[in-house]
């Protein structure tokens, strides 16, 4: 079994863990994707002050994508929560897939509810990926230090998209814009490795937009829970139990 | 209370609670669902159906100034970004640097 790697305090694990996040790849990638939803937040006629808020508590990409853009447009607040609510869901098994990588005998709940809260998907591709390498009384330090550099990213790059929105001209406005939709469809295409997710993404696409266009209400809960479900039971009765990743 | 209060109590009720509960489900849970398991299959697909819908709706019913730029150009710009990131290594970047590339082209050349 391979050495694992200590520090010499907690602290030090605690900027052990700021060190690899400003190191790791998903610095850019997080950095262009809060740029969009700061252009978006500003868009929509929300403030810096709210953008921020909603990264530190929601933190979470595509909930806060649902939520400045529903209520942004005036949608009803009950279908947004029901929107965010069925977005977050996945963060149920990610939380408990990291947890026992984080419990020692000595744990506290207490203590894990940071990391719970700063569960989300980059942070958790490199938690499961970086924290078996490192000494168990320590991940709990490391992966607060990792998670909380990456939310300081994501709410300083929020920040840069909220004001250059603010201040470009339209043309390059549109373009900050554009890097929401176009960065968060390609990125779950990417992860839509199972015929169920991809045959999911298409009738979402395809559904937001007729039933939209359609102007029926709470059409993005049609569009999300109908096309997941269909997708859902084709690919269920279509042939055997699917394979998921992640 | 007072109006300039409301968007922050909007953000905890409808932004907050409804994803940080997920979470706390995950901490309290000692043991639970497979990853494998059937509603965790089923809400992937849903969630991932929601965001696409999310998607679209930005890009054909674009609002502010992304609404200045021509349907056809943000629909063409989303297309081709999406083809460089299939043919270009399955790479993000590109995907999106291309589509970006062109949505200002188009945007400069079919401004109305």
């Amino acid at each position: 079994m391979p050495e694992l790697k200590s520090f010499p305090t907690s602290s030090a694990a605690f900027f052990g863990g700021v060190r690899h996040a400003l190191t790791s790849v998903f610095f850019p990638v997080m950095g262009g994707t809060y740029i969009g939803i700061g252009a978006l937040a500003h868009d929509f006629g929300l403030s810096a002050l709210w953008l921020t808020l909603s990264t530190l508590f929601v933190w979470a990409g595509p909930a806060q994508v649902i939520l400045i853009s529903g209520i942004g447009a005036g949608a009803a607040l009950i279908e947004v929560a029901i929107a965010v609510t069925l977005s977050g869901i996945r963060l149920f098994p990610m939380v408990m897939a990291l947890l026992p990588l984080l419990r020692t005998r000595e744990t506290r709940t207490t203590d894990l509810i940071l990391p719970a809260h700063f569960t989300s998907v980059s942070m958790w591709i490199e938690s499961l990926r970086v924290l078996p390498g490192i000494a168990h009384a320590q991940r709990v330090a490391f992966c607060n230090g990792l998670a909380a550099t990456y939310m300081g990213i994501a709410a300083t790059f929020g920040l840069v998209g909220f004001y250059l929105a603010a201040g470009l001209p339209p043309l390059f406005a549109a373009a900050l814009l554009f890097i929401t939709p176009i960065s968060f469809l390609i990125s779950t295409a990417r992860s839509a490795v199972t015929m169920l997710d991809r045959l999911a993404l298409v009738l979402g696409l395809v559904g937001g937009t007729v039933l939209a266009a359609l102007q029926v209400e709470f059409d993005l809960l049609w569009a999300g829970v109908g096309g997941g479900t269909i997708a859902y039971l084709v690919s269920r009765f279509r042939k055997k139990p699917v394979q998921a990743d992640v | 209370m007072s109006a300039e209060l409301w968007p922050y109590i909007v953000l905890m009720v409808v932004g907050f609670l409804p994803n940080e509960a997920w979470r706390l489900v995950g901490l309290v849970l000692a043991r639970g669902l497979n990853e494998e398991s059937q509603i965790v299959l089923w809400s992937r697909a849903v969630a991932t159906a929601i965001l696409a819908g999310v998607v679209a709706k930005l890009i054909v019913f674009a609002s502010g100034s992304l609404a200045t730029i021509p349907l056809g150009v943000r629909v063409g710009a989303v297309m081709v970004g999406f083809l460089a990131f299939l043919l270009i290594r399955r790479s993000p970047l590109a995907g999106v640097l291309v589509g970006e590339a062109v949505l200002l082209i188009g945007g400069y050349f079919f401004a109305p």
